[in-house]
């Protein structure tokens, strides 16, 4: 997924003279090529990424298009107040681009895990916040906010190459998009849990039950009537991410739903409110957690069965 | 009007303007009062009938809370109506107590919170050089905003980056929010921190207009350089029982007080 930023970025740089990348001294091993070719347009701003995003808006008033990078934590909430005062607050054309969605990195600790972000951003006016799934979602996405003025958030996750959706596939701004139909239930993912969605919907096939599929990667703004027309006639929902529990996907859906009068049950599947108190890889805490494809597929077999 | 008649109507705004609406800062904003009448009326290239042209030197209020101040000198200048001015922080009106992006001709950024104007002026001063334009980038900050850690980070960004288009002016004023400012987190010495990251500093006295002159007259001090230029001012500059008092950070005018300090100014 960060292969396929960089090199949409570097895409769009070819054409766009006005595109900057900043990085808070990270992308090693990534943005080599980026810095070779556009070297007069490749900020390593250290290891100080409140100077580094209020720069970005400096740029951004001056004319130019950057693109901020890091670590989840160190690019959102580290500098939350730049974010708000200087880019969302302005509505400058900014782009911020966090690697390293839920415990992507794992072992690293808390302190590179982000569970937090998507609720802290999704707060702020004028900001747009993405969740891509897979390559395609990201290129596509990153193509459709650059040629939206404005400031935008993504949140990029650990998922390697493996595209779940085919090249083809319309992906909108706000729009959410149906894989599968189904009337024994709805999926409602975004990250990490496309790939996971995508083999539970099969999975759930095999056991007598049509769920429908969708994705989810813009999480403001989301085009409510678009997911409501998708979702009034369903009963039972499920939201996937890896996200607390508080302020993510899941509580997005569950406005959205609350204020249409929907009157069914919505299933919240999300990072507990908690740090995670162990050591571990992506793989363990999502299993500590109740996170993998099985302990799902077998929680919503409980509860359909029930 | 030479620039000492300038500065005194500036300062007759600036308190009929928070008299009008009864807010505070107004110790803040006097202490800034030549710094301001210097940058618009002798140092930068602005022009009131083409605000945001691109090749203006560009004025960033880093502290904020002297927006009145800010606001005063851009209406002396023909930036403003005295009309827009007399909407300052009124229900409905379009002027706030924190200086915002574009509320008003020749308003370029928002601030408010402290140490967010150097890291904007960055990325402002960075893309006129690369670029290639000629237009320098002020920004004014207050002596207790040097508390916070993202200006150090934009100190050492702005030397590496040999931003020699961008000037730094600090409102010393020695007292901060809550007390003297080296009661509350010592910043002494000062000028030689700012040096030992890498900028050229010069220190005068900020009241004082012919010292301005010296000081401004060679921007940048040093080619290939940022420069800072530690003004010492006094708080509440300009109005007796205001000088140097802390207070003046919060209190508004009652009619009485306005009175009299008008009466000063006269």
């Amino acid at each position: 997924m960060r292969n396929a930023f960089i090199e949409t970025l570097i895409k769009l740089a070819e054409k766009d003279k006005s595109i900057y990348l900043l990085t808070g001294d990270l992308g090693f091993s990534v943005f080599e090529t980026f810095a070779k070719r556009f070297p007069k347009r490749f900020l390593n701003c250290g290891v100080a990424e409140q100077n580094m995003m209020g720069t970005a808006a400096g740029l951004a008033l001056s004319g130019k298009k950057p693109y901020v990078y890091s670590i989840i934590p160190f690019v959102t909430i580290r500098c939350l107040e730049q974010i708000k005062d200087d880019i969302a607050y302005q509505n400058l054309n900014v782009k911020i681009v966090g690697v390293g969605g839920g415990y992507s990195y794992g072992y690293l600790g808390a302190t590179h895990h982000a569970t937090e972000d998507i609720a802290m951003l999704r707060v702020l006016p004028n900001l747009k916040v993405f969740a891509p799934g897979d390559s395609v979602e990201t290129e596509k996405l990153m193509i459709e906010a650059y040629k939206t003025k404005g400031p935008a958030y993504f949140r990029l996750t650990n998922v390697g190459g493996k595209t779940v959706h085919q090249k083809k596939d319309k992906i909108k701004i706000g729009e959410p998009f149906v894989f599968n139909k189904g009337k024994d239930g709805a999926l409602i993912v975004n990250g990490v849990f496309l790939g996971i969605g995508k083999s539970l919907i099969e999975e759930l096939k095999i056991e007598g039950y049509k769920f429908k599929l969708i994705s989810l990667p813009t999480l403001k703004p989301i085009n409510e009537e678009s997911l409501w027309k998708e979702l009034k006639d369903q009963k039972l929902i499920f939201s996937l991410e890896e996200h607390s529990l508080i302020g993510g996907m899941g509580t997005a859906l569950a406005e959205i739903l609350m204020d249409k009068g929907w009157k069914g049950t919505l299933k919240r599947i999300a990072a507990p409110d908690k740090f995670f108190p162990k050591v571990g890889k992506a793989e363990y805490i999502r299993e500590k957690y109740h996170l993998t494809k099985e302990q799902i597929k077998e929680y919503i077999l409980k509860i359909k069965k029930s | 009007m030479d620039l000492k008649e300038i500065s005194k109507e500036i300062r007759k705004k600036i308190l009929k303007t928070t008299f009008n609406a009864h807010t505070c800062h107004i110790g803040s904003c006097l202490s800034c009062v030549e710094v301001l009448t210097f940058l618009y009326f002798k140092v930068m290239k602005v022009n009131p009938k083409k605000p945001w042209d691109e090749n203006r030197d560009r004025f960033i209020l880093s502290k904020g809370h002297a927006a009145a101040a800010l606001y005063s000198v851009l209406t002396q200048k023909g930036f403003l109506t005295e009309k827009l001015l007399g909407t300052y922080c009124k229900n409905g009106g379009k002027l706030p107590g924190h200086s915002t992006y574009r509320c008003a001709p020749g308003v370029e950024v928002s601030t408010g919170s402290l140490g967010h104007g150097l890291p904007m002026a960055n990325g402002v001063a960075l893309a006129g050089k690369r670029d290639k334009k000629k237009y320098r980038v002020f920004v004014l900050m207050s002596d207790g905003e040097c508390d916070e850690g993202s200006n150090w980070e934009a100190a050492l960004f702005a030397s590496h980056h040999k931003l020699d288009n961008l000037t730094v002016i600090i409102d010393y004023n020695k007292l901060q929010a809550f007390g003297k400012t080296n009661d509350v987190l010592n910043l002494e010495p000062l000028a030689q921190k700012w040096r030992d990251f890498g900028w050229e500093v010069k220190e005068v006295d900020g009241n004082d207009l012919n010292q301005l002159k010296k000081a401004f007259s060679k921007v940048p001090l040093k080619k290939g350089k940022p420069s800072l230029i530690v003004t010492h001012t006094i708080k509440g500059k300009g109005v007796s029982f205001m000088e140097g008092k802390l207070e003046w950070h919060y209190f508004n005018l009652d009619e009485e007080k306005y009175k009299k300090a008008i009466k000063e100014l006269s």
